[in-house]
């Protein structure tokens, strides 16, 4: 038996498909590339949208990738409590959606940032951070121009409370409110981050800390359709 | 009819504008001591087919607060004007 499928959505211009996929491949899940324009995400797992730059973040980022075709089918599948994670560009991708709440705003300094960041996990309540425990601190690289996240403050509250905040920086590198890193819709299956997990899964990359969230990630698609394979992966890089 | 929109998008109140922060800092070393409340903005011009003023008025709306501004964190202004024969 094997672990989860995980549609992994390229538009023009993403760039970390394949990390993507080298990742979750380390985790006995299977990453497939699926191109933009299809309408149908049928018999995936899990859906991560990766980073990069969408339609060459013309507009704004994620502006114009949410009106791909295949952004019916992820909204769709967030709705039915399927997985979905956006990294870095996916995370503006799943904000423009209006999948996940809030916007993503220029750095406050006004800097591309790119450099290795400590995180601190908020909440428990999103696939992404199931698995791990409140207070974990977590070093993870963060490579972007609009990572500055933003929301009104009665959203921010809500957030607070419901849980949604999965991951906060330690210090803040970008402006965002809150230090919010990562935030999670209210269900907790759909999640967004600035910060690259997938970038940091092997120990010749600097950092190993971004693989408990993936596995996380993984375990939740497993859980879901009852698939074993993630669940013998996560035991046996927990041993 | 053709009616030309404009969309002009720029930050909601509140919500900082570190291109228009950072262009009025430079001011007082060009000597333009007199000039405050800066904002940055983007400007969108289309052309617009419908019936009348009020239908391609909506549509430039739609447009606007759809596609060309974020509600989260901008404001979009959009006019409408109707276009002569043969103009672009």
């Amino acid at each position: 038996m094997s672990g989860p499928n995980v549609a992994v959505i390229v538009f023009p211009g993403s760039n970390c498909e394949h990390d993507t996929v080298e990742a979750l491949s380390t985790l006995d899940a299977r990453g497939e590339l699926v191109w933009h324009t299809q309408a149908s995400l049928d018999g995936f797992d899990a859906i991560i949208v990766p980073g990069g730059f969408a339609h060459g973040d013309y507009l704004r980022p994620g502006a114009i990738a949410r009106f791909s075709p295949v952004m019916e089918a992820v909204s769709e599948a967030a709705r039915s409590g399927v997985p979905v994670l956006g990294i870095c560009n996916g995370f503006q991708v799943l904000t423009e959606a209006r999948l996940l709440p809030g916007a993503l705003m220029r750095n406050a300094g006004g800097r591309f940032l790119c450099q290795s960041v400590e995180c601190e996990v908020a909440s428990t309540s999103s696939v992404l951070t199931a698995n791990l425990s409140v207070g974990q601190r977590l070093w993870l690289p963060i490579n972007h121009f609009e990572g500055n996240y933003t929301c009104d403050e009665e959203t921010l509250q809500t957030l607070e409370s419901s849980g949604q905040i999965a991951l906060r920086y330690v210090s803040n590198p970008n402006g965002s409110i809150g230090s919010i890193a990562a935030v999670a819709n209210r269900a907790g299956n759909v999640v967004g981050l600035m910060p690259h997990p997938e970038r940091a899964c092997t120990a010749l990359m600097g950092s190993v800390d971004g693989r408990v969230l993936l596995e996380s990630f993984v375990l939740a698609a497993a859980d879901r359709t009852g698939s074993s394979g993630a669940v013998a992966a996560v035991a046996v890089t927990g041993a | 009819m053709r009616f030309a929109a404009v969309v002009e998008v720029g930050a909601l109140e509140g919500i900082a504008d570190p291109e228009a922060a950072t262009i009025e800092r430079a001011l007082p070393l060009l000597g333009f001591d007199s000039v405050e409340h800066l904002r940055a903005g983007r400007i969108f011009r289309f052309v617009v087919e419908a019936g009348d003023a009020a239908a391609a008025q909506a549509t430039a709306e739609e447009l606007a607060h759809r596609l060309l501004a974020n509600p989260v964190i901008q404001r979009a202004e959009v006019a409408v004007r109707p276009l002569g024969e043969g103009a672009a």
